[in-house]
């Protein structure tokens, strides 16, 4: 589904992916560890298209197409999704609006028919119910004034609506209290699918107590220095990163 | 420009007028066309249009055919005033659905059959400040509305006035001169409608002047969508007594050129004036909004949000003046305007300005230009929505907040739906 090839991206002319390889099939849930200026973030943004992340090497290709030639909508409408770390607020721009917005544009450029009014609204209700969202945020302006938690549950529900098949979530965990940490997991887990992945992005292990992944990768200097299962996730919470770096042979890196 | 022969015009033969019309006609040959030396005309140059040559009226305008669609106006379908080619059209009017606490005449009718009322405003002399274009319609004006809502009433459906621009052969220049009073205590509200299919080049020069007697309130919005290639100019006096009532909004969409120099004159204690506006410019559209407000009264509240977005070549220029005069203790006056940039050839000149001569004074302006937030363009695209329908929803988002309290809510969302359509396809 999602294949990533020795990338190497800069960005303001500093190079922070420096030969990353990923590959994801349907159904994975891949967890992408790291400490700080690792690069988790940039690999988040070069797969969804952010502007000013320049890829000087490697490929990136969904369901075999080459990803880094579409632009970000044409990703989102193939199946692409990231959750922001730091999601946006758009005032003036309703939330039921604008996603029913985004929905439609995915559906229309994917050759689907577009959903009405009552359609959205039932689609929206539902989802609403699941994740526990307070139905008032749907009529407010996008994010605005929203705490960061409400953001952060914002984007997993937007996650719901669009049925994304590949689902990057940036941090999505950080500044959240237990509780909405565990209904932002139940709201990823509810998506978990033999036909969908998720790349979870953290910094931490604990989201992974929920978000139980597949795989766990290490990210540190722009590489992939580690790969395992779950069990990862637990060993560099009790040792931390400085034992990843430690234990990793040079040429590793390579 | 060539200006008609005073001659002809309605009302002629009455002494007061002409004399009026001439001493008009003989200030505008010495003062001639506003320059950007004034500084309300600094950034709104009129040499193209000097170049250009109209003919003084459209002889057939009483009855070229106006297709219907034209003069709709989502929400308004009461009372309806209909100018096409800047002469009064009975026709295509519905006044009979006028509330009876209202007389309206066209002005080229009152001065014909009873103009002495009119003597106190036509017949004053211009003022030293004047530009050219208010002295050419005080010779020239043919046409317009003569207002009155009696002391009281309360009027809940708006009247819609409609300036239709239509092809006439040539280029025509029409001037058309509002006079519109609300008695004591009176409610009343009035849709602005500017509207063409022309492709002639009309050139239109719009004078009113709105009295608000005491604890009266007015809620004026204007619509804009006059054809590309019209001119537009107009000049509003408004002077609001104790306690009056101003509501202000404004879409202006249309026009290659188009100005609105809005005067209030919060003449009387505690009276209080809003607007809420917005510009939406394409090609190489010029829209200039000159807002002058003066407080002269005690405890009076002025309060103005504007909005600005210029694409492609366009100039936006937005002058927001709030001057307090002596002894206009208590006044409360703040001016606000953004504006969004969505190209490097387009241009938006903005001064808000303030004027204190008074104490206990509140007042706040500020402006600002700026592009469309590169973030919040990724946030939307990353969720599938193309980037011309991203601009769209964010410029909409941007001069939606100008919208609020238009009335009725039909047009309100009319004025949205228009505010979408107005922007380019695609832009790179």
């Amino acid at each position: 589904m999602l294949k990533i090839e020795n990338l190497h991206a800069r960005v303001a002319g500093k190079e922070i992916l420096k030969g990353l390889s990923l590959e994801a099939k349907p159904g994975e849930v891949h967890a992408i560890m790291g400490p700080n200026g690792a690069g988790k973030s940039t690999l988040g943004n070069v797969i969804a298209g952010r502007a000013g992340y320049e890829v000087t090497q490697g490929s990136v290709t969904f369901d075999g197409n080459d990803l880094l030639a579409m632009e970000p909508e044409a990703r989102a409408a193939a199946g692409v999704f990231l959750a922001f770390q730091y999601p946006v607020e758009i005032p003036g721009v309703n939330n039921t609006y604008f996603l029913r917005a985004a929905l439609n544009a995915q559906r229309k450029a994917r050759g689907e028919t577009e959903l009405d009014s009552m359609q959205f609204l039932k689609l929206v209700r539902e989802r609403v119910k699941e994740m526990g969202m307070t139905p008032e945020l749907l009529n407010r302006a996008v994010n605005e004034g929203f705490s960061g938690g409400e953001k952060k549950r914002n984007e997993v529900f937007q996650m719901a609506v669009l049925e994304p098949r590949l689902a990057i979530l940036d941090e999505t965990d950080s500044g959240l209290d237990i509780d909405a940490l565990k209904q932002v997991a139940e709201g990823v887990n509810r998506l978990r699918s033999p036909e969908r992945s998720s790349l979870v992005i953290t910094h931490y292990q604990r989201l992974l107590d929920y978000i139980v992944p597949d795989f766990v990768h290490v990210l540190a200097d722009g590489r992939i220095v580690e790969s395992g299962d779950a069990t990862l996730a637990k060993e560099l919470e009790a040792h931390g990163y400085a034992w990843v770096r430690d234990r990793t042979p040079r040429e590793a890196h390579a | 420009m060539q200006a008609a022969a005073v001659p002809g015009l309605p009302g002629s033969g009455l002494a007061w007028l002409d004399d009026a019309r001439d001493q008009a006609l003989r200030a505008f040959v010495e003062r001639g066309l506003p320059d950007t030396r004034n500084e309300l005309w600094k950034y709104t140059a009129l040499r193209a249009l000097q170049q250009r040559a109209y003919a003084p009226r459209d002889h057939e305008a009483a009855s070229r055919g106006v297709a219907d669609d034209l003069l709709r106006l989502d929400g308004c379908d009461g009372p309806r005033a209909v100018f096409v080619n800047g002469v009064f059209r009975g026709d295509l009017s519905r006044l009979d659905e006028l509330a009876g606490s209202i007389t309206l005449q066209p002005l080229s009718h009152a001065l014909q059959h009873r103009p002495e009322p009119l003597r106190f405003l036509l017949g004053a002399r211009a003022d030293e400040d004047e530009d050219g274009f208010t002295l050419l319609n005080r010779a020239l004006a043919a046409d317009g509305l003569v207002v009155r809502v009696a002391d009281g009433a309360r009027v809940s459906q708006p009247l819609h006035i409609v300036h239709v621009g239509t092809n006439a052969g040539s280029a025509v220049a029409w001037h058309l001169r509002d006079l519109i009073e609300l008695g004591e205590g009176a409610s009343f509200a009035v849709i602005e409608h500017h509207v063409g299919d022309d492709t002639s080049g009309h050139l239109a020069n719009l004078v009113r002047t709105i009295t608000l007697r005491a604890h009266a309130r007015l809620d004026w919005t204007i619509v804009q969508r006059a054809s590309e290639d019209a001119t537009l100019l107009r000049h509003t006096d408004c002077v609001l007594h104790d306690n009056a009532e101003l509501d202000f909004h404004a879409l202006e969409l249309g026009g290659k050129l188009s100005r609105h120099e809005l005067r209030v004159d919060l003449a009387g204690d505690r009276a209080r004036f809003a607007s809420r506006g917005a510009f939406v410019l394409d090609g190489r559209q010029h829209c200039d909004t000159e807002v002058l407000v003066t407080h002269r009264g005690r405890d009076t509240v002025s309060d103005s949000l504007w909005r600005g977005v210029a694409s492609d070549r366009a100039r936006g220029v937005v002058h927001g003046r709030i001057l307090v005069q002596p002894g206009a203790d208590g006044s409360d006056g703040s001016f606000y305007n953004k504006n969004l940039l969505l190209s490097p050839t387009a241009e938006i000149d903005t001064r808000p300005a303030l004027e204190i001569y008074a104490d206990e004074v509140k007042a706040n302006h500020g402006a600002t230009v700026g592009q469309l937030d590169d973030n919040v363009l990724f946030y939307l695209r990353s969720r599938g929505i193309p980037l011309d329908t991203a601009r769209r929803m964010l410029v909409r988002a941007f001069c939606a907040v100008t919208l609020d309290g238009i009335r009725p809510a039909p047009l309100r969302g009319f004025c949205e739906t228009l505010l979408a359509e107005q922007l380019p396809e695609a832009e790179a």
